[in-house]
């Protein structure tokens, strides 16, 4: 089936915020197409690798605790992007998330209390039952229902938009180039960080060396059409949600379980057997979202987390073994470090740590201050001694999730232009416009709000316009 | 960027491992590093109780497993991935090679697995050329003739004869079962102090009669042919499952009329048997159908193909005892008696001598899983890592 070249409302990207926009687009009476890149197998771009969103909420609901307010959840935003952030715009949306759980309940979406080891999200977050990928298959039979019409295999490669306002997208289709107007558009076609050209001009050959968590599909070519001609951007091209993740990871769609989640528990070193960063500055869901950066800072963008046997069911299993050995120097010829720096490293380590009472004191489910003393950097909390072989290690390199580059909105979802003014029919909504509330840092759930937000009410705002 | 692989860990030092058992163990680690399938069903719990998996770990997890196809449509690692995760096939697989390394004599086994369509058919065609063998050559053959009244049936088959086929098959039947359901409680360290310990009896039992983990974990099912949830499965299930409860029921009512008020059969209509017979061969009818319209139209990648030949084996069987019972109850009283009667024992004794070997093992396996999962679930409550989801449920 060849695609119409003519709808009410097109959307370009077949994620959560795109189908969150298609089914409220359509339900409010468009005819809607919807282009998805991938083939249904892969549909879903990063989303079906989400697990939770964020959401506000002044009571306890079936699957989450107790309460969490517009404050609060204002506070962890301000507190990861250092304020750096459309606060009107971020307070818009925290309101707004408090009414999307029957709004999703209602596609489909079943939720279920936090995951094992994920407890400190339980006040915070509701968890899909099944993960993300549930969440798209029941988006995707809901959109299906009610009559939008989804395009597989679908590229959009350039938007034609004439004093700022759209006109027609360029699609290849299975091959096939054809042009599709529209009364309106929503963009949701995500960030860039798959697009290792474009990343390699930001970060240099540093790029080379980044694993991409999510869908190979997020090439940004419509936020880089967008961005050429006179739409306003926000947030810079180098802030993205990196976290350390698994060196051996695949390329790209390596997800959830290549995360390392020991840090806290070791002492990480670069390839020069050196420490550079506390891994005990705080609890590890508060600080995962640093250590992608702290890592790509590294020579060759590597780093090896190291533990010993006492610590070694302390954390989540990863999906790769361990690099097991009986002692430092044999621990140092397996990862290629010099063994008489590793081992000196890890002597200055152990010399370093306070005396036996305070080790005894060693509990990882509170900031237990068992640190090192006089140590650069220091490690302030749950330091143990590493001296109970066997040795185990886990290398680490930067895992991208998303880049926060992206197209300004307003508290519509409608584009902004660089002359001031919102574009009359383009809206965008999820990782292609996170920017606008994600200026850097991260906080867990924050880019499945932004995208159920936004693409519910882009889908709105182009339906009003669609009847009037 | 070194290549990424997934290293197999050989734990049982068993160089003998199938296929499916060292595929299971590869998921089962990535299943644990992941975890969002967590609230579908027992499965994912019963994971992340541990951090390595050997053989009687991967079989009880096989075990548990209802095939319900929730975690291979929600799961991001599902092929083309290259972690190419289908863990409902791979556990299909080696449920299948359970039954056979549990059954006794495992002999057996092997010849169902290998061929369980064809050896169903072959007993039970054995059954009913036996009967009429001995029964048409007599002089007089009492077959095709008219009998009414009570004892009609045993003017057929003489009782004795009668008892001593069902006394023979049945009796072997319970007992290649029990060894079997000793085996595998024995290989999960299953114990009856565990079983008569927190509940864990009552609550694996409620689990089992409700099928309460093909609910999709929050009641809307499973899958069949795509990624749409339906509780169909759910429902035929019960369907055959208490009707094959009743009908049991029946046979047990029907030998205490018969053997404490020396009432003979067959009974009347308005009896206690006929009716329960009735209602649980209804169940019997509309179940096996309903299963195997789901199984001809299920994904294919969710199931072990080779061994849908047992399963469809079963379910005939089942079917087929239900509508040769109907139509003896409907023509009892004419000369067609005799040939139906034997046809209608034919299916019964052919399913009571396949039983240990045939589908039917799931129920008595699944049931010691879901004891092990009760009675593990029990004993970590209070540990960390213990899955919230089962204390919220």
């Amino acid at each position: 089936m060849s695609i119409p070249t003519q709808a009410n409302v097109l959307v370009i990207g077949g994620g959560n915020a795109g189908l969150c926009a298609a089914i409220a687009a359509q339900e409010a009476g468009a005819q809607v197409i919807l282009l998805e890149l991938s083939d249904k197998q892969e549909r879903g771009g990063n989303s079906k690798h989400t697990r939770n969103l964020r959401l506000m909420h002044d009571a306890p609901t079936e699957t989450l605790d107790n309460s969490y307010s517009a404050k609060e959840y204002l506070d962890d935003l301000l507190k990861v992007t250092q304020g750096n952030m459309d606060q009107p715009l971020t307070e818009f949306m925290i309101e707004q998330s408090a009414t999307l759980l029957p709004w999703l309940k209602r596609m489909g979406i079943h939720f279920q209390p936090s995951l094992s080891g994920t407890l400190s999200l339980s006040n915070t977050n509701a968890f899909f039952l099944g993960g993300g990928k549930a969440l798209i298959n029941a988006q995707y039979l809901t959109a299906e229902r009610i009559g939008v019409k989804i395009f597989y295999h679908s590229e959009v490669t350039s938007i034609n938009i004439e004093d700022g306002v759209f006109k027609s997208a360029s699609v290849t289709n299975r091959g096939f180039k054809q042009t599709i107007t529209a009364e309106s558009v929503i963009f949701a076609s995500g960030g860039f960080q798959a697009n290792k050209a474009w990343m390699k001009e930001i970060w240099g050959s540093v790029a080379e060396n980044f694993i991409i968590r999510g869908t190979p599909f997020n090439q940004g070519t419509v936020l880089k059409s967008l961005l050429a001609q006179n739409v306003e951007s926000v947030a810079t091209p180098e802030q993205c949600h990196a976290v350390a993740i698994d060196a051996r990871s695949p390329q790209y769609d390596g997800g959830i379980v290549t995360r390392i989640d020991c840090i806290s528990f070791s002492i990480v070193v670069n390839k020069n057997g050196k420490r550079f960063y506390d891994e005990g500055e705080d609890f590890w869901p508060k600080r995962y979202a640093i250590w992608g950066r702290l890592v790509a800072q590294q020579p060759d963008q590597i780093a090896y987390s190291i533990i010993d046997s006492q610590v070694t069911e302390q954390f989540m299993p990863p999906v790769f073994p361990s690099i097991q050995a009986n002692s430092i120097e044999e621990l140092a010829q397996l990862i290629d470090i010099e063994p008489s720096v590793l081992i000196n490293t890890v002597n200055q380590y152990n010399n370093a740590l306070e005396s036996d009472k305070k080790t005894s004191q060693y509990n990882p489910k509170i900031l237990d201050q068992c640190s090192t003393q006089g140590l650069e950097p220091e490690k302030s909390n749950w330091a143990l001694p590493i001296n109970k072989p066997p040795y185990y290690v886990y290398p680490l390199r930067p895992g991208i999730t998303f880049t926060y580059l992206g197209v300004k909105v307003n508290n519509k979802a409608q584009v902004m232009m660089n002359d001031g003014t919102a574009s009359k029919n383009m809206y965008a909504a999820g990782e292609i416009m996170a920017g606008n509330i994600l200026g850097q840092g991260y906080c867990a759930g924050t880019g499945m709000t932004i995208g159920a937000v936004f693409g519910r009410i882009a889908g709105e705002e182009t339906a009003c316009q669609f009847q009037q | 960027m070194s290549v990424p692989t997934i290293e197999i860990v050989d734990i049982t030092n068993n160089n003998t491992q199938s296929s499916a058992l060292v595929e299971a163990e590869r998921m089962a680690n990535i299943c644990n590093a992941c975890r969002y399938c967590e609230g579908f069903c027992a499965v994912f719990p019963a994971i992340t109780q541990r951090r390595n998996f050997n053989e009687h770990d991967l079989e009880y997890l096989a075990n548990l497993c209802h095939n319900c196809g929730a975690c291979y449509h929600a799961c991001q690692y599902a092929p083309p991935h290259e972690f190419s995760i289908n863990l409902p096939q791979t556990l299909a697989e080696l449920r299948a090679e359970t039954y056979q390394k549990y059954a006794w004599p495992v002999k057996l086994g092997s010849l169902f697995h290998r061929n369980g369509l064809m050896v169903a058919i072959s007993v039970v065609l054995a059954m009913i050329l036996l009967m009429s063998g001995l029964l048409l050559f007599q002089d007089s053959t009492p077959v095709f003739a008219e009998h009414l009244g009570e004892g009609a049936f045993y003017q057929v088959i003489s009782h004795q004869a009668m008892v001593a086929l069902a006394g023979t098959s049945f009796g072997f039947s319970i007992i290649a079962l029990f060894v079997s359901f000793i085996k595998f409680c024995r290989a999960n360290s299953i114990t009856l102090a565990h079983v008569f310990s927190n509940n864990v009896l009552v609550k694996a039992s409620y689990a089992a009669g409700t099928l309460k983990y093909l609910d999709g974990g929050n009641g809307q099912g499973c899958h069949t042919k795509d990624e749409s949830f339906s509780n169909k499965r759910r429902y035929f299930h019960h369907a055959m499952a208490w009707g094959f409860v009743l009908c049991f029921l029946a046979t047990s009512v029907a030998t205490l009329f018969e053997y404490t008020l020396d009432i003979m059969s067959p009974f009347p209509v308005i009896s206690l048997p006929v009716i329960l017979g009735s209602l649980g061969g209804l169940g019997l009818i509309v179940g096996p159908l309903g299963l195997l319209w789901l199984k001809m139209i299920t994904d294919p990648k969710i199931m072990s193909i080779k061994h849908l030949g047992m399963d469809y084996a079963f379910l005939l069987l089942l079917l087929f005892i239900s509508i040769t019972g109907f139509l003896l109850l409907g023509f009892r009283s004419t000369s067609a008696m005799g040939m139906l009667l034997i046809i209608h024992l034919g299916f019964v004794f052919g399913l009571f001598l396949v039983l240990p070997y045939s589908k039917f093992v799931h129920a008595l396996y699944r049931f010691v899983a879901l004891l092990k999962f009760y009675h593990e679930q029990e004993a970590t409550k209070n540990k960390l890592n213990s899955s919230r989801y089962i204390a919220n449920k």
